[in-house]
């Protein structure tokens, strides 16, 4: 028996989301008496070892050609395969791009009940019990999973990696696979590098049509360049052209949870506020008061934007000049 | 090619969420039912872009109760062949999976399609489950789509860039923003969909794998605190201090 934790690692890094993961996935086979076991299938020079750190207490790392390259079919067959030979009654990858294409697939492969974005340890007093988040953010729903095996597919940024372990040891294991990729991933484009991925990003500064045009954007992105933040926008903003539509955060759009998000001249229309209702700290900057959005704020700023988010960018340059 | 749009019926977007019976069901009365936006502005509008190039076909398919006929006309409206009902309560991701498999496995689909996740249990699971019990490929969360000879071409946002991804058909692909444009149903479209065959498939039988205890609403948020327009130190100073995420 044993809790084996898919790991992906950039740019010869292991990503933080999987340090969450084998985190979360340690206290899941503590809470069960057994092992955590990391998987990587391309790990690219990062040092796994330090995996475990956050609880692994062993690292493997599946080798086989067709592994260079993602493919779901081919990925969901190798850990499919490490699951079988660790006996892992449990799996948990991460709930992002990669792990929403190979979660669903390995949890139809091993019959094995999925809860995919999951924000809570299994409660295990009352079966296996986990909880995510429902109709966009507006509820929980707590979910035990029944089969013998189980799927969880971890919320990033639900849980903090904590490096309490010593290192691991790191074992590699040539897998079979047996089956081959049917899609070619035949370029990748990648975004302008300094600017922050949106899902990812721990500060972000939004802002709708009540910045009136998109000539009026050199505010927020002063802003939000001093505060280190990614920018998004409602979707009017990004219907009308004003803003790119990977900006566009909401029920329909990203959905994120970010630390801290500032909204500016957004009125907080239930589809927006369904996107970004699970931000750690909401600050709200509108002219009118009765604006919905103040009721979901932890912070808000009655006033005209034009005159109040250049005040914002100064006092946060004071605040960095001085930390 | 031959297209099956997956489609799921979701509470409107307005809907105020609460729960009866213990908080273990969701509060249905009174809820206008919509298509799942993703299924209908991205999946169908995709395939009718391409049916619309010619030589493809269209079926939409809904695994639910007689309940959900309405909902499978107003997607007929906007477009498609036909449709298809598997006559089940969709009780969860793994079943719901396995309904569609069986019925795309009869069938021999090209291309099965589907929105990326439904807006209310936003898990995003079915479409990768349909793949993995059709042996076939799956694109997940693309924002573009192309027909390229036998094959399709997809673009797919990743935390690293945009990957291009081609795959062989058979292939399952969950579409995104991006994808195509929402289509509102015209009259002729309304007035066709009544007529267009809406058929009844019979379940199969298929172990659940999870089931919902209960449900529960977020933690009430506490009051909003207003910081004076003049004092913008003092909110960063809150910020910092305060909430702690500075
Ligand atoms: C099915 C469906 C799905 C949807 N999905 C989404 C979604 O995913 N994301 C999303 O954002 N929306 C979504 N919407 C749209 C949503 O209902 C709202 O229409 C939209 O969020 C409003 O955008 P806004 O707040 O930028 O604009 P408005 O509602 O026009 O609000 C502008 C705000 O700016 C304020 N303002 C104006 N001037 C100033 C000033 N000088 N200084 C400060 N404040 C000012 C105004 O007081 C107002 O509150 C969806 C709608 C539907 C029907």
């Amino acid at each position: 028996m044993s809790v084996l934790i898919f790991t992906e690692a950039v740019n010869g890094k292991i990503k933080k989301s999987s340090l969450e993961a084998v985190t979360y996935g340690s206290k899941v086979a503590a809470a069960l008496g057994t092992q955590a076991v990391a998987l990587n299938l391309n790990p690219g020079g990062a040092d796994l070892s330090e995996l475990g750190k956050y609880g692994a207490s062993k690292v493997i790392v599946g080798k086989n050609a067709s592994l260079a390259s993602f493919d779901s079919q081919v990925y969901t067959a190798a850990i499919a395969e490490v699951a079988a030979s660790v006996g892992a009654t449990v799996v948990v990858t991460v709930n992002d791009s990669l792990g929403k294409a190979v979660a669903p697939r390995l949890s139809a492969r091993l019959k094995a009940g999925l809860v995919a974005g999951a924000t809570t340890l299994p409660n295990t007093a009352i079966g296996f019990n986990v909880t995510k988040n429902v109709f966009s953010g507006k509820a929980k729903a707590h979910y035990n999973i029944v089969s013998a095996v189980k799927v969880i597919s971890l919320m990033p940024n639900a849980v903090q990696p904590e490096a309490n372990g010593s290192a691991a040891s790191v074992e590699e294991v040539n897998l079979n696979i047996g089956v081959s990729a049917k899609t070619v991933i035949k370029e990748v484009k990648r975004a302008s590098t300094d600017k922050i991925a949106l899902p990812e990003a721990e500060l972000v500064v939004s802002a709708g049509r009540g910045m009136k045009g998109p000539e009026n954007w050199g505010i927020v992105e002063d802003l939000a360049n001093v505060v280190g933040a990614a920018t998004a926008c409602s979707r009017p903003v990004a219907d009308i052209g004003w803003r790119p539509h990977h900006e566009h955060v909401g029920q329909t759009g990203v959905a994120i949870r970010p630390n801290l998000y500032i909204a500016i001249g957004i009125s907080g229309a239930i589809q927006h506020l369904a996107g970004v209702n699970q931000s750690k700290t909401i600050v709200v900057i509108n002219k009118d008061p009765e604006a919905p959005f103040f009721k979901a704020a932890d912070y808000g700023v009655v006033g005209d934007a034009f005159e109040i988010v250049p005040r914002l960018t100064e006092a946060f340059k004071k605040y960095k000049a001085g930390h | 090619m031959k297209i099956l749009v997956c489609i799921s019926q979701v509470p409107d977007t307005t809907t105020k969420i609460a729960f009866t019976d213990g908080n273990t069901k969701f509060a249905e009365a009174g809820v206008q039912w919509i298509v799942n936006p993703y299924d209908e502005w991205y999946a169908l509008v995709r395939a009718l872009e391409i049916q619309e190039k010619g030589g493809s076909t269209v079926t939409l398919l809904n695994v639910g109760p007689a309940a959900n006929d309405a909902v499978i006309r107003k997607a007929l409206a906007i477009g498609g062949d036909d449709a298809v009902r598997i006559d089940a309560d969709p009780k969860e991701s793994y079943f719901v999976a396995a309904q569609i498999a069986a019925y795309a496995k009869s069938e021999s689909f090209d291309l099965v399609l589907f929105g990326k996740e439904t807006i209310n249990y936003n898990g995003a699971e079915v479409p990768g489950m349909v793949a993995e019990l059709l042996d076939a490929p799956f694109i997940s969360q693309a924002s573009k789509l192309e027909v390229e000879g036998s094959g399709i071409v997809c673009e797919r946002p990743t935390e690293a860039g945009v990957e291009v991804v081609s795959s062989s058909t058979p292939v399952v692909v969950s579409a995104q923003k991006g994808m195509s444009e929402a289509r509102i149903p015209n009259m002729r479209g309304i007035m066709a969909a009544r007529t267009k065959p809406l058929k009844v498939v019979a379940a199969v039988a298929v172990d659940t794998l999870t089931e919902v205890t209960s449900f529960s609403l977020p933690d009430a948020k506490s009051a909003v605190k207003l910081i004076s327009p003049d004092n913008m130190d003092e909110l960063v100073r809150l910020l910092h201090e305060e909430a702690k995420v500075i």
